[in-house]
């Protein structure tokens, strides 16, 4: 007591520099770790989009094709069955041999005809089957796509700089620089990409059928995984009593939420495909075996939802008389739902992203045709990078990339969805 | 004897009980026990030797009154004297508290209200609850009034239900300040409205006694003279027991007067009679200050 105020305040004095320096730290600490995530998040999109952007384009070769009716081997144009098998190939060779017509030797023509993509006589086809009386016999310039190999060393070329030249030959890369020279080759929009199913020519190669299988397995996660999970939450929170078994539940389910997703698909594999004997490769097992992964995640955060709730609101109900049932679908639900969507988007964005369950139920196949139902055999998202990431072909690099930057914008669209839910659903009270 | 009398009353049938003639005047009640007088006749609400548990804390010990029809009952005392725990167990509120437990015999109207066949839904119907912090629905002031009608089916038809909201509010005084914005949310009124509007709330469902537990605690010294005017004028159609840390509000409000203290109920006495000539050592300390 006896040492004055003066003295009090001259210690307090010196301690603040020193409490300033550490708030200063403590700040700069936390600036730091923000500072390193940014940054490799930075460099994480810049090698994504760096390697992926060029798979949005791709490089068209023109012909002129002239829908020769003995090359065609049509003699009835009103049969459909003849437009189906005509030699469309045939015209597209014939228009290669028309340009370089000084390639003559089989080696020479084959590797001539490789330049344009397998997949370039359907595309044809199609046109030609809009229109066939008009076409036929005539002269017309067409797009067509170029084979990957093309495509590759055409989008590594930079002027004067080495390109990547891949299988192409030397004659084979004269007769590219040759249509470049007369601006008959583009690089255009790559529709295959969004429009078309898995294939093992890269130029072929699309998402659809990724995107579909995934909003497939996606839908039915959905569908079983929020009603079960919020039931589950309201009874443990609700009405479930506090006792040993109760605790020995939530202590289990908290587990779950840890447990490696690999084991739920063993788990899928044994129960449903082993024992119930359902077929391998589809949504709806991949959404099941999903379900039970995500589930603990809808649980816990529908539960912390629920419990956020405040205790006044269900007293008011309770006080005039709401049944508990009546309290609970009024007043909890409705003000617990926007935590219990965002756990549910949240443990969605998961699902979404998992690959390791899928490729134990059989969801790693390669299937080309896209599916349109939850029992179709499928593949999904993560799956479709993972397979195109092992393949050989160069052209596959950037379509993975590419196929990685789609998955990152569902998920960010998804948990961009969550957010605003929230905000949108929250009330005051 | 009192205990004799206490025993015959909890076997006696809902009729008899009604028909009970009056307790006041019995002989001086023994050391511990509750003084003044704790009954009525025909009472409204009859407790009989309540205890209440939390677990195995004993927070209520042998608590017998009687609440009047159309009377106001305050109760008061100290904090954690467990007014608030006996005016919950009036209408069950407490079943929805882990662990509560409550013995003896509570009784409305005859009918034991701890009965395992009785519905708590109808008993709340008829014994509404006001709460401490005013707790409206995160819903418009429309919504939150007739929820209660809508609820136990008490209407029919939309205009019918608009009558019952309106004299509601009517009734809580509310009707003019609100009339012009009943979607707009509840939660947006002020404290002292949000508390009126909570009011309101409990009689659109036409219960018999209203339980208000410290229904002015937070609310400031003008919101809070609308709330006594209010309960004053409920009184004429409703039983109301408040529970209150203000001993003035006691005052003003109420005709009977209970004071509570360390979960015994010491004394029940008319409100006067409280506040001028307390018959017990531990309530006159308490009204006169020396703690609380």
């Amino acid at each position: 007591m006896n040492k004055s105020a003066e003295k009090t305040i001259d210690l307090v004095n010196r301690n603040l520099a020193k409490r300033y320096r550490a708030e200063k730290r403590f700040r700069f600490y936390g600036l730091l770790s923000i500072s390193f995530g940014l940054l490799c998040l930075l460099f994480l999109f810049t090698d994504i989009i760096g390697k992926g952007h060029s798979a949005f384009l791709q490089t068209y070769v023109a012909l002129d094709i002239h829908f020769d009716e003995e090359v065609l081997g049509i003699d009835n144009i009103d049969d459909p069955a003849q437009l189906m098998v005509a030699n469309y190939d045939g015209v597209i060779r014939k228009a290669l041999r028309d340009q370089f017509s000084e390639v003559s030797s089989r080696r020479d023509k084959r590797a001539l005809y490789a330049l344009i993509s397998n997949g370039a006589g359907f595309d044809l086809q199609r046109e030609f089957s809009l229109n066939p009386r008009e076409l036929l016999g005539q002269t017309r310039t067409f797009w067509l796509v170029a084979d990957d190999d093309v495509d590759t060393y055409l989008k590594s070329y930079r002027g004067s700089g080495e390109a990547f030249t891949g299988r192409l030959s030397e004659q084979q890369r004269g007769w590219v620089q040759t249509w470049v020279a007369e601006e008959r080759i583009e690089k255009r929009f790559n529709r295959i990409f969004f429009t078309s199913g898995d294939s093992r020519e890269p130029e072929l190669a699309g998402i659809r059928g990724a995107i579909m299988g995934s909003l497939f397995t996606l839908a039915v996660t959905l569908v079983l995984s929020f009603p079960i999970g919020v039931a589950a939450a309201i009874y443990l929170e609700e009405y479930a009593p506090k006792n040993k078994w109760t605790d020995l539940i939530e202590v289990n389910i908290n587990n779950l939420a840890a447990v490696p997703s690999i084991i739920f698909g063993l788990l899928g594999l044994a129960i449903f495909i082993n024992f119930f004997e359902m077929p391998r490769s589809i949504p709806l097992v991949g959404g099941i075996v999903l379900t039970l992964m995500t589930l603990p995640t809808v649980i816990i955060s529908s539960r912390a939802a629920i419990k956020s709730v405040p205790p006044s609101i269900r007293e008011a109900a309770l006080g005039i008389g709401a049944s508990k049932m009546q309290m609970i679908l009024h007043h909890v639900l409705p003000l617990a739902m926007p935590g219990m969507l965002t756990g549910a988007i949240i443990g969605m964005a998961q699902a979404l992203g998992e690959t390791a369950p899928l490729l134990m139920i059989g969801m790693v196949a390669f299937i080309v045709d896209i599916p349109g139902a939850v029992n179709d055999p499928a593949t999904v998202l993560p799956v479709q990078i993972f397979l195109w990431s092992d393949s050989p072909e160069r052209a596959f690099v950037e379509r993975t990339s590419a196929a990685i930057m789609v998955l990152l914008a569902f998920l960010i669209i998804m948990n961009t969805l969550a957010v605003w839910l929230r905000k949108r659903l929250e009330r005051r009270w | 004897m009192m205990e004799a009398t206490v025993e015959s009353t909890i076997e006696q049938s809902a009729d008899s009980l009604v028909s009970r003639p009056a307790t006041g005047e019995r002989a001086p009640v023994a050391e511990g026990e509750t003084v003044g007088s704790p009954f009525v006749d025909s009472p409204k609400m009859a407790m009989r030797n309540v205890d209440v548990f939390y677990n195995d804390k004993q927070a209520i010990f042998d608590v017998s009154m009687d609440i009047g029809s159309n009377e106001v009952v305050s109760m008061i005392g100290p904090s954690g004297c467990g007014k608030s725990t006996f005016l919950r167990a009036l209408n069950r509120m407490n079943d929805t508290i882990e662990g509560a437990r409550v013995e003896g015999s509570l009784r409305l109207e005859g009918q034991d209200i701890y009965d395992p066949k009785l519905d708590v839904v109808p008993l709340r119907a008829r014994v509404g609850m006001v709460f401490q912090k005013p707790n409206p629905f995160p819903k418009s002031i429309y919504d939150n009034v007739a929820y209660g009608p809508r609820i136990h089916g008490l209407v029919d038809r939309r205009a019918d239900l608009d009558d019952v909201v309106e004299d509601s509010l009517q009734r809580a005084g509310l009707w003019n300040e609100v009339k012009d914005r009943l979607n707009q949310p509840g939660t947006g009124l002020s404290g002292g409205q949000q508390q009126r509007l909570c009011i309101a709330r409990t009689i659109a469902v036409s219960p018999e006694v209203i339980l208000m537990d410290e229904p002015c605690s937070a609310l400031d010294p003008i919101a809070t003279a609308k709330i006594e005017e209010l309960i004053a004028e409920l009184s004429e159609n409703f039983t109301i027991a408040i529970v209150t840390h203000s001993m003035q509000q006691a005052a003003r409000v109420s005709s009977r007067t209970a004071y509570f203290h360390l979960g015994k109920l010491i004394e029940v006495n008319d409100t006067e009679r409280v506040f001028t000539n307390p018959e017990h050592e531990l309530t006159e300390a308490y009204i006169t200050g020396r703690f609380g």
